[in-house]
């Protein structure tokens, strides 16, 4: 076991506190700092500590991308398509271009061009413009003649696999892996609309299903759900001769500069992208986007700087959105409880996009040996979808969860011990437990039902999710002489709290508190951070954050062992004195040490680490840990069953996300998953006019998400879930939180009223047809 | 949102001198692919007006504000009832004691329209005046019939949220809660003109039924201005309730509201009832014949189901708005009986 000579052997803290917290030996890189205690013996760290941006952003002292104003900057506008299907034979630029306002223009919807001189979707961009305000911009707009061809379109996801259905794309031109990233295999057929299928198959369904002594099967559909971000997508581009900044709202920097270097040929050294506030991004602001792409060509044509802020409609139709799906499920199971067989087939619709799958919760969250999935995503003439927080896992869930429910009640098990019985993750278990005691579950299980027209039920669902890391992520931690600390990274808050979560690591090395701690990031002059996508801000950035300030701390011991007559390797940082392990009272101010040296500043740089005990999977500058993210929710309702009206009254949200690092911001996270889950289960939905193609609700009034008072009392638990991977051992919450919410509340609806709701979002039209009601028919009542 | 000039007169006669168009018309005179035809609009708390003009529906070349005309605010008991000032904001209205006193309907209606920011600032005259929210009416890609178009996309389109009574020409839904409660109440509406003269009809009359005229909800004449809403008093043996349901329970439209005022006598026998109902036709939708089986009768539970049911008489639900009929159904037995038993 002598191994790599540049690591060294570590004991680290190992599994869930409260429940057989251990020790591990780890094999760590010697550059890595030493095991990071519990969470109970550290000073900020796991610690409550408010949002360090909080007070700005609720007073408007924040500034967005919006609030940014250049010398001479531009406004631009994009003209879309009013039609969901057509041919642009000309598009004239020349009485807009005319107008004394205007300073560039151009031709998105290139006639002659197989590719972009079609339309797909109403909203589609065909020309833009940028001038000297936004009035002018929108008058110019409107001088744009475009001579167009209409054709047929299809705007629904049945219709659309029909063979009849007018095609959206010619093979040769469909998307052919998903543009936000999120993966879509490649090189399937396409055949008419439909693209696929993908299979994934392990072990032998159909033997599964023969040895199964109960089978339940169900189809369950989705709808299309958008990320209504507070703040709209937004962008300041500024291209000078000698490279290009671009302000703007983005869950990605480094992504951002990259294909903007590749996409107008310049060095990366050339591009800086910039991001302060940001107003959420939910998986919408992942990439540059064809309006960022816009707005910097317009920069370049204009030699200006260029704003382009889209419209809530504009957000609402061209912006990326939850895909519809159809699942359909089958699994048996033996009378003692044993998964033999699942078998999923499902489609899905990210309109002209791809990536509407439904995840892997039927594959991972349960053990079963025989395994089989068909998916097939289909085209409609409708804007393109995009992650969205815990992609495909969120309609995945809502029907694996409800099957597993109604497979529990046919064994006769309660939901929590079939689960005990399938479900592998120690975690889990854990959280069952707690969650079960907590919310008084089994009591709450058995209470029968009161007269009345108002049905109370309660329903549990799990989350699965993967651990994901970003491997490029660096961190710059730097020390000033008079004592002033700053971290440096090109990782964004968009919201989350990674600015305090990251102020929380360095201070807790230096022995000074979070507000201590400058933190600049959202810069892509800064080391590269990793996205804020796939739930791993915090497990990606945190780790080289606290490796660099532990280098930066041994410089400084190096500079107080002698001031201290002690061992550098005896010195400790705490409560603002750097001082000796076993004399506290010999010390030193941690600014009088840095008073001494002999540069002005002293900083490292740090990047992410492989998890110590190797990951479960890599793939390119992404990996993820051998174990999942989990998390059970339960939630408690009242279904008005001459209203159709559900209220939610409870839920309690059990989670994980290894070492939490502020349980103040996880609960704020949670907060909004099982909201988001909530108002995904209830209210939201994008309507399609099928005569038009139009998104009939663009806007925050038609489009309902949940308000205050749609909101239940939510509990928050968090299990400190050791792993002994990293130098800080945490990971994120943003997904997790959201995936059960909408199967517990349709499983605790179906605990109410005896009725399985099997379509989102479950609105008092959907409940009264799934309860039988019809006008005048309880003349027996 | 176009460009507009903009005054504030201090005199009503001012006021509605300048006021040549009203919003309905103003709405029509904007045509798909011609230059809009301009007119001058009145605006209260704007509310709905910076709606109208953000997305394009409404290109006025002239807003007349009414903010600085005194007195339009005002709230006071004359002789035969009360005089709501159609200035007054919706809260200044719902916290007004004497009318949460007198008319908890209203009041209880008022607590549940939009959002304290909203009740702040719209008044009691401009959500009566308010336009439909049709999502297709809201659109600037739809040329509908409202607007002076050929069509109304509703009635076999996307229409969950639309009306189950009178839906044959156009398929709106009255947008003011408000309306519900003052119809029942049996307000009046009270209109100046140019040169000071007013006309007092019934609030009931003043609304406008589509076949009647389909691009406007009312008869809201150009140069004239709703000044304030009139209350009739009641005798103190009236009870009255209001509910609402809609999907969310604040900051949304209601799929169904209503409204009943109960006249009792002293051994509880219901003398007259009146009931109105709200977001099911274009205009508040008054079933009498449901009133019919109300008088006379004690208010219990067979009762109120059997005029709840009674109230659906008529109905002509469309392709994706049957769910409302047992939604009004219930709605309308629930506010019976907590007119005749408040909680």
């Amino acid at each position: 076991m002598t191994g790599d000579p540049g690591k060294r052997a570590e004991q680290l803290p190992f599994g869930i506190m409260g429940a057989g917290l251990a020790t591990i030996e780890r094999r760590i890189p010697n550059e890595e700092p030493p095991p990071l205690s519990p969470n109970p013996d550290l000073r900020v760290i796991g610690r409550n500590v408010p949002r360090q941006n909080g007070r700005e952003k609720v007073t408007g002292a924040m500034h967005y991308t919006g609030d940014i104003a250049l010398q001479g900057m531009l406004h631009a506008r994009i003209l879309r398509s009013t039609l969901p299907s057509a041919k642009v034979i000309n598009v004239d630029l020349e009485a807009a271009l005319c107008h004394p306002g205007v300073r560039a223009a151009m031709t998105l919807a290139h006639p002659g061009n197989r590719v972009t001189e079609r339309v797909r979707y109403v909203g589609t961009p065909i020309a833009a413009l940028a001038a000297v305000s936004p009035e002018a911009a929108a008058e110019a707009l409107a001088l744009i003649r475009i001579d167009i061809q209409k054709l047929p379109f299809v705007t629904d996801m049945d219709g659309a696999q029909t063979p009849s259905a007018p095609r959206v794309f010619a093979p040769d031109v469909a998307p052919n892996g998903h543009p936000s990233g999120f993966p879509a295999a490649a090189d399937l057929p396409l055949r008419g609309n439909v693209r696929g299928p993908t299979v994934e198959r392990r072990g032998d369904v159909g033997y599964g299903l023969s040895t199964a002594d109960v089978i339940v099967e169900g189809k369950y559909r989705t709808h299309v759900q958008t990320h209504c971000c507070m703040e709209t997508h937004g962008i300041v581009a500024d291209w000078q001769d000698d490279g290009l900044t671009v302000y703007i709202s983005t869950q990605f920097t480094a992504g951002v500069r990259r294909e903007l270097a590749d996409a107008f040929g310049l060095r990366l050294a050339q591009v800086r992208v910039i991001v302060d506030g940001m107003g959420g991004g939910f998986g919408s602001k992942s990439t540059l986007g064809r309006y960022g792409w816009i707005a910097v060509a317009l920069s370049r044509e204009a030699h200006a700087p260029v704003r382009l802020i889209l419209s809530r409609a504009e957000e609402q139709v061209d912006s990326g959105n939850r895909p519809e799906t159809s699942q359909r499920l089958k699994i048996g199971a033996r009378r003692d409880g044993t998964l033999t067989a699942v078998a999923l087939s499902s489609c899905g619709s990210a309109g002209v996009g791809l990536g509407a799958g439904v995840g892997d919760m039927a594959s991972s969250l349960y053990t079963c040996p025989n395994f089989e999935s068909t998916h097939t995503d289909v085209f409609v003439n409708a804007g393109p979808g995009c992650a969205m927080r815990a992609p495909g896992n969120v309609p995945g869930a809502f029907g694996l969860e409800q099957s597993i429910d109604e497979l529990a009640e046919q064994l006769g098990f309660d939901p929590l011990a079939l689960r005990d019985r399938i479900d592998p993750s120690p975690v889990r278990r854990e959280e069952r437990r707690i969650g079960a005691l907590r919310f008084d579950w089994h009591r709450k299980r058995q209470r029968t039902g009161a007269p009345g027209p108002i049905k109370w039920g309660v329903g549990v669902a799990q989350s699965h999710w993967g651990a994901h890391v970003q491997l490029d992520s660096a961190c710059e931690v730097r020390v000033m002489r008079d004592g002033s600390v700053e971290v440096f990274s090109g990782v964004q808050d968009i919201g989350t709290g990674i600015t305090t979560v990251l102020a929380q690591t360095v201070a807790e090395v230096f022995g000074l508190e979070a507000r201590d701690i400058v933190v600049r990031i959202g810069d892509t002059d800064f080391p590269a951070g990793p996205p804020s996508y796939g739930s791993r801000t915090t497990a990606s950035i945190t780790p080289p954050a606290r490796t660099a300030a532990w280098h930066v701390l041994q410089a400084l011991f190096r500079a107080a062992g002698p001031l201290l007559g002690t061992m550098p390797a005896k010195l400790v940082a705490r409560d603002g004195f750097i001082m000796a392990g076993h004399e506290p009272d010999k010390r030193l101010r941690f600014s009088d040490v840095c008073a001494d040296l002999r540069t002005d500043s002293i900083s490292a740089i740090a990047s992410r680490q492989d998890d110590y005990g190797g990951f479960g999977r890599q793939y390119g500058n992404a990996a993820t840990a051998q174990q999942d993210l989990g998390g059970v929710q339960f939630a408690e309702i009242t279904v008005d069953t001459e209203t159709g009206v559900i209220f939610v009254e409870r839920v309690l949200a059990v989670h994980d996300c290894g070492r939490p690092m502020n349980p103040l911001q996880i609960e704020s996270q949670v907060h909004g998953g099982v909201l988001m889950g909530l108002s995904f289960a209830l209210l939201e939905q994008r309507v399609l006019d099928p005569r038009t193609g139009h998104v009939l609700n663009p806007n925050l009034e038609a489009y309902k998400f949940a308000g205050a008072r749609d909101a239940p009392a939510i509990e928050v638990i968090v299990l400190q879930n050791y792993q002994a991977n990293s130098a800080t051992d945490a990971y994120g919450i943003a997904e997790p939180s959201i995936i059960p919410t909408a199967p517990a509340i349709a499983n605790a609806v179906y605990n109410a009223t005896g009725v399985r709701l099997r379509t989102t979002p479950m609105t008092p039209a959907v409940v009264l047809s799934a309860l039988g009601h019809r006008p005048h028919a309880e003349e027996s009542s | 949102m176009k460009r507009f000039a903009w005054r504030q007169p201090t005199t009503l006669a001012s006021a509605a001198a300048f006021a040549e168009t009203t919003v309905a018309d103003a709405m029509v005179a904007v045509r798909p692919d011609t230059p809009a035809r301009h007119g001058a609009v009145l605006q209260a708390g704007g509310i709905d007006n910076l709606d109208l003009m953000k997305e394009d529906l409404l290109q006025p070349n002239l807003v007349i504000s009414l903010r600085a005309i005194p007195g339009l605010d005002k709230i006071e008991n004359q002789e035969t009832g009360w005089r709501i000032g159609a200035g007054a904001t919706l809260m200044a209205v719902a916290g007004h004691p004497e009318i949460q006193a007198q008319f908890p309907a209203l009041a209880a209606c008022l607590n549940q329209s939009a959002s304290p920011q909203i009740r702040a600032v719209a008044t009691l005259g401009g959500n009566l005046l308010q336009r439909p929210r049709c999502w297709y009416f809201r659109s600037i890609a739809f040329d509908c019939l409202r607007k002076g178009g050929g069509h109304c996309f509703a009635i076999h389109g996307e229409n969950a949220y639309h009306a189950v009574f009178d839906n044959e020409v156009c398929a709106i839904v009255h947008p003011s809660s408000t309306a519900t409660v003052l119809v029942a109440l049996g307000a009046s509406v009270e209109l100046t003109g140019p040169n000071g003269a007013t006309r007092r009809p019934l609030l009931e009359d003043f609304l406008v039924r589509p076949k009647q005229n389909v691009r406007r909800e009312n008869d809201l004449q150009p140069r004239e201005i709703l000044t304030a809403i009139l209350l009739p008093n009641l005798s103190a043996s009236v009870r009255m309730a209001y509910l609402r349901l809609g999907e969310k329970r604040a900051f949304d439209w209601p799929l169904v509201d209503a409204a009943v005022i109960l006249e009792l006598d002293a051994s509880s026998v219901c003398r007259q009832g009146v009931i109105c109902l709200g977001a099911v036709a274009p205009t508040p939708y008054r079933p009498r014949a449901a009133e019919a089986i109300l008088a006379g009768k004690i208010i219990d539970v067979p009762t109120a189901r059997s005029a709840a049911r009674t109230a659906l008489d008529g109905a002509r639900p469309l392709t994706h708005n049957e769910f409302k009929l047992p939604l009004i159904e219930t709605v309308l037995r629930r506010t019976i009986l907590r007119a005749a038993n408040p909680v």
